[in-house]
């Protein structure tokens, strides 16, 4: 191949000088050359060639046939054209400028190496001890070198890898030097001259951005669950789901409005006041416990205390003073009524006024418990008098009041307001004068609660509670001639009798006495409007109070200003029995546990204790449980625990304990079981009045 | 609000009471009539007892509650009584 490639680079130096002699030399040489040029050319391809004419250059010269044949001799030298001729070079031993004589004439036109090596060549023989080295394989076959490059190219790349590999090991600088070398003569045995090159592309920079949220609150929490817990969280749940249902039952756009009312007026109270308003309930649990610490000895004579002395008595028996109820506000008032919770039996209700004409103003109601004798549980102001009051037996939160100037008014005591919920008006058929009693009865026909009053105006009246009204009906009006014709009627209205005292028999509803001011006593029924079943001429003064047995159904007891104390038997119409306690009797009380025993209060600060069964004669106890200027004004038996409650004109109630001998039992006899009950206690009692009667009877005969 | 007000007044102004607290649900005292070192020492001990006490009621039967505790000690009476938030406690004196 190099013999092939040496000739063709010797054409083109030789073409090269002929293309180039033109330019140098004159037209002549040039055009000849060009004809020649032509005329082969047409020769060759005559047939399109024909068509072009031969454009002459308008000055071209026109040579003679002589001058055409003339012979120029031209001479091919080896001088390159392209060789400068006049180059100089300053000589410095000389110190001028020389001209150059033998100028490089060479010029290469193409340069074309070859891969192949004479096996005999240095090169080569380099090549193949370097192979050897690399491997066995390649050395056995050196001529193959050329032909199957790919061969000793691969064994080559392990040699290399190996030694890249001692690269990075080695630290050394000559070893790495030796392995360039070994690398760049190694590269000479590539036969397309072929070399890898490795470029890197710019990489983007990489960065790391990081970016913390705010992390949740975190708590811890624990807790143990307690049976109660548990307990109070599905008792929640039923309430919550309660209140649902019930909510979508009313839900009436009416009910509605008023929750919204309910809901915003506890918002006007101040929340700190609210805060503290919610100890209310354990502050009263404290306070009748502190009151308890004070008053130690009182309770425990209360409940344990029995005045040993009785047993040294006869008959006589004694009042233990116990707690002493006041208020101060109550002071320059009147006790006027007083009455027992019948459901709750520590609690009692007082109302407060004044019988005096000159000192009428305002009144309370008040109620104590026998827990805390320091303050009153409620307190109700009026704007008069309190006269009388009575609460209900089941409904034990009804209160009826009965006011000096005529008003009747019923309180509920869970509504924890300070006004009635229903107080009659001079529409609604009010009193005209002050209402001397007011008692309640059973539900009438359509369930609705009433209760009867008595006033001064000689009015028997009934109230009935109907949903938000208070309605009245007239039962009795009372004359003071007793029976009257409903024609006498309109005329002696002047003659009205005034009521001041009522009670209703225990046991047969319609039967009613009412007490009068000219000391009569009527026996009425509800069905009679216009007459009196019975009447007695029972006082000389007004009766204060009139009330029947709790066991025998026959006798009523009434007291009156005339110093006496009167026992019936309603179907006589003379007494049973009369006292003279020599003062003014304000109020009298039948025991609840004994059928024969009565207190009595009188208006020099005594109470009186009968028992009938032990002395029909005198009282058992008469005991002055104030100062002698106080007046007590009314007395009652607690329903269970053997205490009573006399009220007095200062505003305080006193509660006394009975002595053993006050509550005696029939002496039991050996062997035999004391026979208990009302009946038991009927008996006793009408053993006593059938004594009584035997020798009345003769009389009446 | 005026009620409670007065109770509380009234219960301060009885014979023997030598103090008043009332403490909420945390055992914290928000009203009382003492110092403030016996307060703090008075809620935190006897809140803790109130709830053990109360615990020891409920645990036994969850219907039943605590409504009133009372310890007797030499010198005087400590009157507590749970609310549902809050603790009301008396010490009072009952041999003065």
């Amino acid at each position: 191949m190099p013999v092939l490639q040496k000739p063709a680079t010797m054409k083109t130096k030789e073409e090269n000088n002929q293309i180039k002699a033109p330019a140098v030399k004159g037209g002549k040489v040039s055009n000849k050359k060009k004809d020649d040029e032509d005329g082969t050319e047409i020769g060759g391809e005559d047939e399109w060639m024909q068509k072009k004419t031969l454009v002459k250059p308008p000055d071209q010269l026109d040579l003679t046939e002589a001058e055409l044949k003339e012979e120029f001799t031209k001479i091919l030298t080896a001088d390159n054209p392209h060789a400068p001729e006049n180059s100089v070079k300053y000589n410095f031993k000389d110190q001028a400028y020389k001209p150059v004589n033998n100028v490089d004439q060479l010029a290469v036109h193409f340069t074309l190496e070859g891969n192949l090596l004479h096996k005999d060549s240095d090169e080569a023989r380099r090549q193949m001890a370097n192979q050897g080295d690399a491997g066995e394989n390649t050395a056995t076959e050196p001529e193959n070198g050329g032909e199957n490059p790919d061969k000793p190219e691969t064994p080559a790349d392990g040699a290399e890898d190996a030694g890249d590999g001692e690269d990075g090991a080695g630290e050394e600088r000559p070893e790495s030097e030796d392995i360039q070398v070994e690398k760049q003569e190694r590269k000479i045995s590539n036969q397309f001259n072929f070399s890898d090159r490795a470029s890197q592309t710019l990489n983007n920079p990489q960065r790391d951005r990081a970016c913390q949220s705010e992390p949740p609150p975190r708590a811890n929490f624990s807790a143990t669950v307690n049976q109660w817990e548990i307990y109070d969280a599905y008792v929640e749940e039923l309430q919550k789901q309660k209140q649902e249902t019930s909510k979508e039952k009313h839900k009436t756009p009416l009910f509605k409005k008023e929750e919204e009312k309910v809901k915003k007026k506890p918002v006007y109270v101040d929340s700190q006041i609210d805060e503290i308003a919610k100890v209310v309930k354990v502050a009263k649990i404290i306070e009748r416990m502190v009151t308890q610490n004070t008053f130690d000895d009182i309770a425990q004579d209360f409940k344990y205390f029995e005045d040993a002395a009785d047993e040294f008595r006869e008959q006589e028996g004694t009042l233990l003073p116990l707690w002493k109820f006041q208020y101060e506000k109550a002071k320059p008032l009147t006790v006027t009524a007083l009455c027992w919770n019948q459901k709750y039996k520590d609690l009692f209700a007082v109302g407060l006024g004044s019988y005096e004409f000159t000192k009428q103003g305002r009144g309370m109601l008040l109620f104590y418990t026998l827990k805390n004798s320091n303050h009153p549980e409620y307190i109700f102001h009026t704007t008069s008098g309190v006269m009388c009051l009575d609460i209900h037996k089941e409904l034990s939160y009804l209160v009826a009041v009965g006011f000096y100037d005529g008003c009747v008014a019923v309180y509920n005591l869970k509504l924890n307001r300070p006004q009635p919920i229903y107080k009659s008006t001079a529409k609604s058929g009010k009193h005209t004068d002050p209402v001397w009693q007011v008692k309640w009865q059973n539900d009438d026909i359509d369930k609705n609660h009433n209760f009867f009053s008595v006033s001064a105006d000689g009015r028997v009246v009934s109230w009935t509670l109907v949903k938000n009204e208070l309605l009245y009906t007239d039962i009795i009006r009372l004359s003071l001639e007793g029976v009257v014709t409903e024609g006498e009627e309109d005329v002696k209205i002047p003659d009205m009798a005034c009521g001041t005292a009522l009670d209703f028999h225990k046991q047969i509803d319609y039967l009613f006495l009412v007490g009068t001011e000219e000391g009569k006593i009527h026996k009425c029924s509800k069905s009679y409007s216009s007459r009196f079943l019975e009447t007695y001429i029972a006082h000389s003064l007004s009766v204060d109070a009139v009330k029947w047995n709790h066991f025998h159904p026959k006798v009523f007891i009434s007291c009156s200003s005339d110093w006496t104390v009167k026992i019936w038997d309603h179907t006589i119409t003379n007494p049973m029995f009369t006292f003279n306690l020599n003062t003014a009797v304000s109020d009298v009380a039948w025991s609840p546990y004994s059928s024969t025993v009565f207190a009595a209060v009188t208006t020099d600060g005594k109470v009186h204790v009968f028992d009938l069964s032990i002395n029909k004669y005198e009282a058992i106890c008469q005991q002055a449980v104030v100062s002698k200027k106080t007046k007590l004004t009314h007395i009652e038996f607690n329903p269970v625990y053997p205490i009573i409650i006399v009220g007095d004109d200062r505003g305080y109630v006193t509660s006394l304990k009975l002595s053993p001998n006050l509550r005696k039992q029939p002496k039991e006899k050996k062997g035999q079981e004391l026979p208990k009950g009302p009946e038991v206690e009927m008996e006793k009692l009408e053993k006593l009045l059938s004594q009584l009667r035997a020798p009345d009877r003769p009389v009446q005969k | 609000m005026a009620e409670v007000e007065e109770t509380l007044k009234r219960i301060q102004a009885h014979k023997g009471v030598m103090g008043t607290i009332v403490v909420n649900a945390e055992g914290i005292p928000i009203r009382t009539t003492l110092d403030n070192s016996t307060t703090v020492h008075y809620a935190g001990l006897l809140h803790q007892l109130a709830m053990k006490a109360r615990s020891t009621v409920r645990d036994i039967d969850p219907q039943n509650d605590l409504t009133f505790l009372r310890v007797r000690s030499k010198k005087h009476e400590i009157l507590v009584a749970p609310d549902k938030d809050y603790l009301l406690i008396v010490i009072q004196n009952p041999s003065e």
